[in-house]
């Protein structure tokens, strides 16, 4: 048995969900929605920054095109630590392409001209 | 003197949302004056994700936010002026500002919009106990600093205050190598978003200390150690309750400020909101002055600071084209039963367009609740929330044929189902 919040809106309903993923606690059927997502395949949009050669910044903001699988949260922002990217940069443009093979890119978020 | 129709002082995302808005209504003679070196404001340094929602129907984080607005202005050619620190407006609409280039440079403005955003409340403004060791940050400046400059204030981490900002530091330092130990919060319950709660403090396994403060905070010259204690209803330390926590940094999210400095030697009242006293067009007690974002009254979603810009421009085109008149009926809006505050406080309906909305905050968390908006003793509108919590501003909107022109008062209260 698993406990989780709701989060989908501000009511915040304490959700209960048993070993066969039935869930109690809903106030309406999105609650059960989430809580099996969240309890079968846990997912996170990654955002951060990677140090970045330009004339007017040393950071450029970044983030996960999707969401990622969440415990690689932690790997994925190890490989970003060690990227480094230089100006123009515009926002979409992809810093890391297919990150560990998961069709998730990692992508600019900001225009970063010279 | 340069002379201008429109001049909004700050360009954050409610200045350049307003800006945008009055282009469209057919004003041309605009001018935006920002502090900073570029077009944004605090969404900047917001690199996290959630924002836009409402506007875009999409999830964009605060740089992709504010770049789809600065990219509106230059398209449409609003000029604006970057690193251009506005010092005063006059009671007559005159507004200083100075940048290098220029020196001290006077508009004689026929309206003006403020939208400076709002500032955080510092370690001054909430008397912490204790030595007075660096390594104390807001969490304003300690995003600021990793997100813009690449550099993390700290590696062992407590942070005071559960608003939104500490919620997503908590999270951002982590993910940075640091080590947060625990969020303590005064109140029974969280300041910040469920959302930010679950993502950002469970995630990671970072307790979240609800009726605790910070009791003592120690260290010579940096800072070493931060004790934090249970508190009763009365607000009281409970004794045998203390926890301490070996750490080098303490970020404060105690709440944030609107900016209404350039208001304070105006006779402008200023409201419960913290912000300037305003009438249904965002218009403050001086005619041709407006005000929208932050500096009017802290928001939590952006998407809200562009619609209450919007309104502003609006109001800001009506004054311009003679058409704000201030004449026929007019109301005074008050917050009642656990209710904080309301804008706009003053209404005057015969300006109102077609609709008009109430913007408020409850003062605790409430469930199966009725908000009950009433003219006089008569209810003119009622609404059933399953939940309302005090970090979510609620909105009501309308119809400017619920009002009845009988009495002066309207109050906003919410009523608990029992
Ligand atoms: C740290 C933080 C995190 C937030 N996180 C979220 C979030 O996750 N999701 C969400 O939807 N909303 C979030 N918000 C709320 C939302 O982003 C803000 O409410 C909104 O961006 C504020 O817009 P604004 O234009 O009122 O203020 P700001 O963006 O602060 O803009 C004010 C501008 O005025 C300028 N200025 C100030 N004084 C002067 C002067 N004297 N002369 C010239 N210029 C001046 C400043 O430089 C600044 O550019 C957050 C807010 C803050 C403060
Ligand atoms: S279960 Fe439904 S009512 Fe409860 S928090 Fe989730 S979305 Fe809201």
């Amino acid at each position: 048995m698993k406990e989780l919040t709701c989060i989908i809106c501000p009511r915040g309903c304490h959700l209960v969900v048993d070993d066969e993923l039935n869930v109690s606690g809903n106030t309406c059927p999105r609650g059960a929605v989430y809580a099996k997502q969240e309890l079968t395949h846990p997912t996170r949009t990654l955002t951060t920054t990677v140090r970045i050669v330009s004339e007017k910044e040393v950071s450029l903001p970044v983030k996960s095109d999707k969401p990622l699988p969440k415990e690689k949260i932690f790997d994925a922002m190890a490989l970003i630590n060690k990227t480094s990217v230089k100006a123009p940069i515009k926002i979409g443009d992809v810093v890391i392409k297919n990150i560990f093979g998961l069709d998730v890119n990692i992508v600019a978020t900001k225009d970063v001209s010279r | 003197m340069i002379k201008k129709r429109l001049v909004i002082i700050g360009g954050g995302s409610a200045g350049m949302a307003a800006a945008i808005k009055a282009y469209e209504l057919g004003e041309r003679d605009i001018l935006i004056i920002e502090k900073n070196a570029y077009l944004g404001g605090i969404l900047n340094q917001c690199i996290h994700n959630g924002f836009g929602l409402h506007e875009f129907k999409e999830e964009l984080t605060g740089p992709e936010f504010m770049t789809r607005f600065s990219k509106k202005v230059e398209e449409l050619g609003i000029p604006y002026r970057l690193n251009s620190n506005v010092l005063n407006i006059s009671n007559d609409k005159v507004v200083t500002y100075s940048n290098s280039q220029e020196g001290i440079v006077e508009v004689k403005a026929d309206a003006i919009i403020l939208s400076t955003g709002c500032y955080e409340r510092n370690a001054g403004a909430i008397q912490i106990p204790g030595d007075r060791p660096s390594g104390v940050y807001t969490a304003g400046q300690a995003q600021l600093f990793v997100n813009c400059y690449g550099y993390l204030v700290g590696k062992r981490v407590f942070i005071l205050g559960s608003g939104d900002i500490g919620l997503i530091m908590a999270r951002r330092m982590t993910l940075e190598g640091a080590k947060v130990l625990g969020v303590a919060e005064l109140m029974p319950y969280s300041a910040g978003l469920n959302r930010n709660i679950v993502q950002c403090l469970k995630d990671f396994n970072i307790p979240l200390y609800l009726s605790h403060t910070v009791k003592k905070v120690e260290g010579l010259s940096h800072l070493e150690k931060v004790t934090i204690a249970k508190v009763d209803e009365k607000m009281n330390f409970i004794e045998g309750t203390d926890i301490t926590f070996d750490v080098d940094t303490l970020l404060l999210s105690v709440g944030l400020l609107p900016n209404v400095d350039l208001f304070n030697k105006l006779p402008i009242r200023i409201s419960r909101t913290r912000g300037a006293v305003v009438n249904q067009a965002m218009e403050s007690d001086i005619r041709g002055i407006f005000a929208c974002g932050n500096v009017l009254h802290v928001h939590d979603l952006v998407d809200y600071v562009v619609e209450e810009a919007r309104e502003a421009a609006v109001g800001a085109v009506q004054y311009l084209n003679g058409e704000l008149k201030h004449e026929g009926h007019v109301y005074e809006v008050n917050p009642g039963n656990g209710i904080g505050y309301v804008v706009p406080q003053i209404v005057y309906i015969d300006d109102v367009k077609d609709k008009l909305s109430f913007k408020f905050r409850v003062r605790k968390p409430y469930k199966d609740v009725d908000i009950y908006i009433k003219e006089g003793d008569k209810v003119i509108k009622k609404i059933f929330k399953p939940a309302i919590i005090p970090s979510e501003m609620e909105i009501v909107k309308l119809d400017k044929s619920l009002f009845l022109k009988e009495a002066n008062e309207i109050s906003v209260y919410v009523e608990e189902r029992k």
